[in-house]
């Protein structure tokens, strides 16, 4: 009854998508396109340009591999990691900038003239200490209601930063955030950043792989696929999901801290929960429970943002909703057509 | 109240490895288990059986710390429980499967299986690679259960029956005194039950418990030493095979009457 030639061959089309939902080529195609556009941008712009680049990328790639410790390899689904990257961003600040040359005076803080290899580890552990507290609420919930507990902290976050202007300055935000020295050799220079943040991505990376290579990452796995069961197998699973929660905070927080040196300036526009949508999407696009997959996932969404500013048609002022709407797009089209994400290894 | 046994002769309850005193659980307004006392033999395979909705799921829940009960006592051994917590089961030497086969399922078989095997222990397991005797134990058992072919594959890709026999060679892997299998034989080819029942038959061979849960009365007849009725919640009967199974309120119990 089945005409053969209809039920044997599928079209051109089927056979587009089957290999795009399946096959690992599209991982290795990405991986070339990105890294091709970033070069010919490269070598387009200069290298002051590439320097700036690669830096934002390296914060980046820090935040979203840590996320993806927490999404991607334990399953729960944070969209609040931002407001870990905002302490460290603030610790920084605070910790270190000098605020007695600041013009506006009204907002007095107070000043701690710490060195930026003192704020650093102090941001990492502030994170840390508050993803301990949060994180023992958290463990409660799981699945959707995670999301919103975990929607809620981001709120939470910014309206911190936002309103406690004795140690925020609130909107005003803070200037001169100290760019780091080693003895008395000042770090101020742009590469010499950009190497701090290169090591500081390859630690974190190194921390990453080594934790989901162990016996301890393959029992975060079984608490994403069925918590329940890994119960059942002997797991006290509540400890699991804090340390690696409370791991990845820290991350963020280092992340962070490194963001406030950089951009020397820190007020609570960069920690709204739009961020934190962005910094989900971003794992999501370069794929869930895979090392790899956040790091391009943070090239191509660097790229994204600093490249869209050079398209001849786009008027400046939209320059930032584009960015978004173009990331909105990848997104819902890879949940169509790649769930897993550009080299993902788990489907959400 | 400890249970009725119909055959006081060989009375293996005697060493139980499993005795509840008393176990109730209530959902909402529905007893799911009513103040259920019996014991399950120390050796040899037993079963449970009883209509639907006598509470045989139920039963296996709250012993193996999946739900709390309400009120009771579970034995284990020596050591006397009003509360198990799931992640303990282990340590008091039960595990278990599911009803509906629940494997970790975007996870290879492999890792499957080596998930069981290591460390407990937090910050020793960050540290943990893959041991030479966990791979040897993975093996041997994936070997056994058939599934060393599929061992790369994902488990969620894997057929019904491969599923089942995953999960209990996952269980297996485990060394425990008692297994409980929740409907292990439920929708599998002839091959595959054959596979199944030769694992039970190894399980009681190497002095280990084994509680399973069916509703296939031939294979209650072939397989169990001692066997568990449940009805409505409530516990009914238990000795061995061929008496229980002629009794008049048994037979009433499954038909209905």
């Amino acid at each position: 009854m089945n005409s053969s030639s209809a039920t044997t061959s599928p079209s051109v089309l089927e056979r587009g998508l089957h290999t795009l939902r399946e096959k690992g080529d599209l991982e290795l195609y990405a991986n070339v396109f990105i890294i091709g556009i970033a070069v010919i941008f490269t070598l387009w712009q200069g290298t002051g340009f590439a320097i700036t680049l690669a830096t934002v990328f390296c914060i980046w790639a820090i935040l979203s591999v840590s996320l993806n410790l927490v999404v991607g390899y334990t399953g729960l689904l944070s969209v609040g990691h931002i407001g870990f990257f905002g302490i460290g961003a603030y610790g920084m600040a605070i910790l270190t900038s000098d605020t007695s040359y600041e013009l506006l005076r009204t907002e007095a803080i107070p000043q701690f003239g710490w060195p930026f290899f003192a704020a650093l580890p102090a941001c990492v552990l502030a994170a840390g200490v508050v993803a301990l507290g949060v994180g023992a609420v958290f463990n409660r919930f799981r699945d959707d209601i995670y999301v919103l507990v975990s929607f809620g902290f981001a709120i939470i976050a910014f309206n911190v930063f936002l309103s406690w202007r004795a140690l925020t300055r609130g909107a005003f935000g803070i200037h001169d955030v100290q760019r780091p020295s080693i003895g008395g050799w000042q770090l101020t220079g742009d590469i010499e950043f950009l190497i701090l943040c290169v090591v500081f991505l390859l630690i974190a990376v190194g921390i990453s792989w080594f934790l989901v290579s162990s016996s301890f990452g393959r029992v975060l796995k079984a608490i994403r696929e069925d918590e329940q069961v890994a119960q059942v197998f002997g797991y006290q699973t509540t400890y699991y999901k804090l340390a690696i929660w409370v791991i990845s905070a820290m991350m963020a927080g280092l992340a962070g801290g490194l963001f406030g040196s950089f951009t020397k300036f820190v007020d609570p526009n960069s920690f709204i929960l739009l961020e934190s949508m962005l910094l989900v999407s971003i794992v999501i696009l370069g794929g869930l429970a895979s090392i790899r997959g956040s790091l391009l996932g943070a090239l191509a969404f660097v790229l994204l943002e600093e490249g869209m500013r050079f398209l001849p048609f786009l008027p400046d002022e939209f320059i930032g909703q584009a960015r978004q709407v173009v990331l909105g797009v990848l997104l819902v089209l890879l949940m169509l057509f790649r769930p897993q994400g550009l080299a993902g290894r788990y489907k959400l | 109240m400890i249970s009725q046994n119909v055959d006081q002769k060989t009375d293996l309850s005697e060493y139980y490895g499993i005795e509840t005193i008393g176990i109730t659980k209530q959902f909402g307004g529905v007893k799911a288990l009513d103040d259920v006392s019996l014991t399950i033999p120390l050796f040899g395979i037993t079963s449970i059986v009883g209509p639907n909705g006598s509470g045989k799921s139920t039963f296996v829940n709250l012993v193996t710390g999946v739900l709390p009960y309400d009120d009771g006592i579970v034995k284990i051994e020596t050591n006397s429980f009003k509360v198990i917590h799931a992640h303990e089961t282990p340590e008091h030497g039960i595990t278990r499967t599911f009803q509906e086969v629940r494997l970790f399922d975007q996870m290879t078989v492999w890792d499957n299986m080596m998930v069981v095997l290591t460390n407990r222990s937090l910050l020793p397991s960050i540290f943990e690679r893959s041991k030479a005797e966990h791979r040897k134990k993975t093996e041997e058992i994936l070997k056994q259960v058939g599934m060393w072919e599929k061992r790369e594959s994902m488990a969620g890709e894997l057929s019904y029956g491969q599923r089942k026999l995953l999960e209990i060679g996952r269980a297996m892997a485990l060394e425990v005194q008692v297994y409980i299998l929740d409907e292990p034989f439920a929708g599998l080819f002839p091959q595959m039950l054959e596979r199944v029942k030769d694992l039970l038959r190894d399980l009681r061979a190497s002095g280990r418990t084994v509680v399973f849960i069916s509703h296939n009365m031939d294979i209650v007849r072939e397989l169990s030493d001692y066997i568990i009725v449940l009805e409505s919640g409530k516990f009914l009967l238990a000795g061995e095979v061929e008496e229980v199974l002629n009794r008049p309120e048994v037979i009433r119990a499954y038909l209905g009457a």
